[in-house]
């Protein structure tokens, strides 16, 4: 019964890290029609560069928060500057967006290393959430609860923006008909830097609040994009209820399936993926054929 | 004129074999004056970067200490980056021995990088001193040319499994490691001698290589004595992180990579109490060591695991032989006789010698994990609570009926009812 109770625990927990992950990815993907593959790349690199204002940047630590909204903000403009300066002068080219961004993601992964070195970094759990919370002999970590907590947060906070402000009724215009929405006068060039920016902060902000459960260390950027790209195809592009559903079904699938199949871990794990891309591939919510 | 042409081409030739023929039977003062080339193959991005940068680390520091100079001969280090993949490997280790004319090679760092290219070593005739700790490469499958100071995947787990039966007493252990041969070899050493000494393993745990979440393995354990783990790289942190913030409270034991010392500065209190068994510990109390991590710490602000220290003690076997050979180089099949032939006293893993295969005879460390005893400014540390003196790869076991026993795998030996 403990098993059980934990494992859905677990579940729920690790489909808002995805969710975290995945909701960036999916805005991109269904506004710009690029699969980013730096996805992975930012999240670690929200990751290391939380962890070094956490670890204390000239000699004073930030509380894990403020270091996380640092972290957030700063690869959110990095975001920006891919978007600005290498992806704006490929529009519509998709292999060549692929490949920059495969690139780009072994440049970050190369830079990683050089600044942060090949040890992995421990980030220590923030102040306050490193009990548990006991249900009958079952103990399941403050921490993983409080993650649901953030991602549900996030989830509410995206679903205003996107559905209840201007912006996000451009946003909307924008992945549903791009030519339409700039026929009718919307800024679409500018939203897709705005977008990516914001992709590109969710990317880190689940990487830093990712970090006292995954810690930080190279390779992570690669462990972490094939589950963020299962969510998305699954979920469905440019629907945030989308990757939502998805997150959620993806973090079922990969807890259950690994304690009760271990040897077919990732099959069961890629299979809902396949079965979808065949019978329904715009996804379980997405809006159009990716 | 094409009779004179052709004189030329004649007088030329002639040279060139006359040339040939020096280099093939070279004065030993020749040979001496010739630098002796040092190839190695390491790993320095990617994910499998931080054992690859630290070995790099560990032969650095011991040319530096060294002046360059083995042996009375200069040093040419030649270092590739395989890109941790077989591939990779395969196209370094012919740059370096067609290229660079290397006369030996270190590394590379992981067994599939090693098995690609073993039958290719054989065949360049280079001595070959690696860190994989594939068992087969030194006992069913035996490589002439190859030579390692490390440790086989069970060698450590042996004496881990002595130890954890007969004085921590544990009498039922799960299992978990990475399911790969690394994993499989490691815990089926420990499974047979634990088993032998009166334990039973409950559960073989085996989650993949990537797992970011091993919540779904911690679920599983329940009802034991303890866990052993045999996780590498990053994984052990991540791992022992979610073991403790489970609530799990089980003694863990594990081998050389699962508290390596390069973790320590990673590691928090949820590290606390791990028992490992390991080649080399930072704890061991000679100079030879002392220097070493001093060394290591002042020159790369880092300290030094096993991978560092172990190609470091690398350095040491290609020396020793070196000089027992008076420097000359040029018959390979003899330097790696003399590379087996070696037998250290003072190196920082301790005396050692190599077995007919050219694997290692040496001290293990048990060691805890604490507070106490920790130096060079480091809050946790591994101390060393008891050594296992002279073990060599297959324990107190006999050589034939070891090898005639398939090698340790996903399910053998298998588990008892």
């Amino acid at each position: 019964m403990n098993f059980w109770l934990v494992l859905a625990a677990n579940s729920v927990t690790f489909g808002g890290l995805l969710f975290l992950l995945s909701a960036g990815f999916s805005l991109i993907f269904g506004l710009m029609r690029i699969p980013n593959l730096t996805h992975g790349s930012l999240f670690m690199l929200g990751a290391y560069i939380g962890v070094t204002f956490v670890a204390g940047l000239l000699g004073f630590g930030l509380n894990f928060w403020v270091a996380a909204l640092l972290a957030t903000l700063i690869v959110a403009a990095f975001g920006g500057l891919i978007e600005r300066l290498l992806l704006r002068r490929l529009p519509g080219d998709a292999l060549a967006q692929v490949l920059v961004t495969l690139g780009l993601s072994f440049m970050i992964a190369d830079f990683c290393l050089m600044v942060w070195g090949g040890d992995p970094l421990n980030v220590v759990t923030p102040a306050g959430l490193g009990g548990f919370v006991r249900v009958g002999a079952a103990a399941f970590p403050l921490y993983r609860l409080a993650i649901i907590i953030i991602a549900a947060i996030v989830a509410a906070g995206l679903w205003l923006l996107l559905d209840r402000t201007r912006l996000g009724a451009m946003i909307r215009a924008g992945v549903d008909d791009p030519d339409m929405a700039r026929v009718v006068g919307i800024p679409v060039s500018r939203l897709f830097t705005i977008v990516f920016a914001l992709g590109a902060g969710l990317a880190a902000f689940a990487g830093i609040i990712g970090g006292p459960i995954l810690s930080v260390y190279p390779g992570l950027d690669q462990d972490m994009l094939p589950l963020a790209l299962v969510v998305v195809i699954l979920g469905g592009t440019g629907s945030l209820l989308g990757s939502f559903v998805g997150s959620i079904i993806v973090g079922f699938i990969y807890n259950f399936g690994q304690a009760l199949l271990p040897e077919l871990a990732y099959f069961v794990l890629f299979l809902p993926m396949l079965l979808v891309l065949i019978l329904r591939p715009q996804g379980l919510f997405g809006r159009h054929v990716p | 004129m094409s009779r004179k042409f052709s004189r030329r081409k004649f007088m030329a030739a002639t040279a060139a074999g006359a040339a040939a023929a020096t280099f093939k039977f070279p004065m030993p003062a020749i040979a001496q004056a010739a630098p002796f080339k040092l190839g190695l193959l390491t790993v320095k991005t990617g994910p499998l970067a931080q054992g690859g940068i630290q070995m790099e680390q560990g032969v650095l520091t011991y040319l530096k200490e060294k002046n360059n100079m083995m042996a009375g001969r200069k040093v040419e280090f030649f270092s590739a980056d395989t890109g941790g993949n077989p591939a990779g490997t395969k196209t370094k280790v012919q740059e370096l021995v067609e290229r660079d004319k290397v006369d030996s090679i270190l590394g590379p760092l992981a067994a599939f990088e090693l098995l690609a290219i073993t039958d290719y070593i054989a065949q360049a005739k280079v001595p070959l001193l690696s860190l994989a700790a594939a068992e087969d490469m030194t006992q069913r499958r035996p490589n002439p040319y190859f030579i390692r100071a490390s440790a086989t995947s069970a060698q450590f787990m042996h004496p881990m499994a002595d130890y954890a039966a007969k004085e921590m007493k544990l009498k039922r252990v799960i299992t978990v490691s990475e399911d790969f041969a690394f994993g499989y070899e490691q815990m089926g050493g420990f499974q047979q001698t634990f088993e032998e000494n009166g334990g039973k393993i409950l559960k073989k745990l085996w989650p993949p290589l990537v797992t970011p979440d091993y919540t779904p393995y911690l679920a599983q354990i329940a009802d034991c004595d303890g866990v052993c783990q045999g996780f590498a790289g990053s994984n052990p942190l991540r791992f022992m992180k979610q073991y403790a913030a489970a609530g799990l409270k089980f003694p863990v034991v594990t081998g050389e990579t699962g508290a390596d010392d390069a973790l320590l500065k990673s590691y928090g209190d949820e590290a606390l109490g791990i028992v490992s068994c390991v080649p080399y510990t930072m704890d061991l109390d000679t100079d030879g060591n002392k220097r070493f991590v001093e060394a290591i710490i002042k020159d790369f602000n880092t300290y030094p695991g096993q991978y560092a220290a172990l190609l470091y003690v690398n350095c040491q076997v290609v020396e020793a032989a070196l000089k027992a050979l008076n420097g000359d180089s040029s018959d390979k099949a003899k330097l790696i006789t003399a590379m087996r032939a070696v037998s250290l006293t003072d190196t920082p893993r301790g005396p050692l010698k190599f077995d007919h295969f050219g694997n290692v005879i040496g001290d293990f460390y048990i060691r805890k994990l604490g507070k106490e005893g920790a130096k060079y400014g480091l809050t946790l540390w591994n101390k060393t609570i008891k050594t296992y003196h002279n073990v060599g790869q297959f324990w107190t076991y006999d050589e034939k009926k070891f090898l005639e026993q398939p090698v340790y795998s996903r399910d053998y030996p298998p588990l008892k009812p």
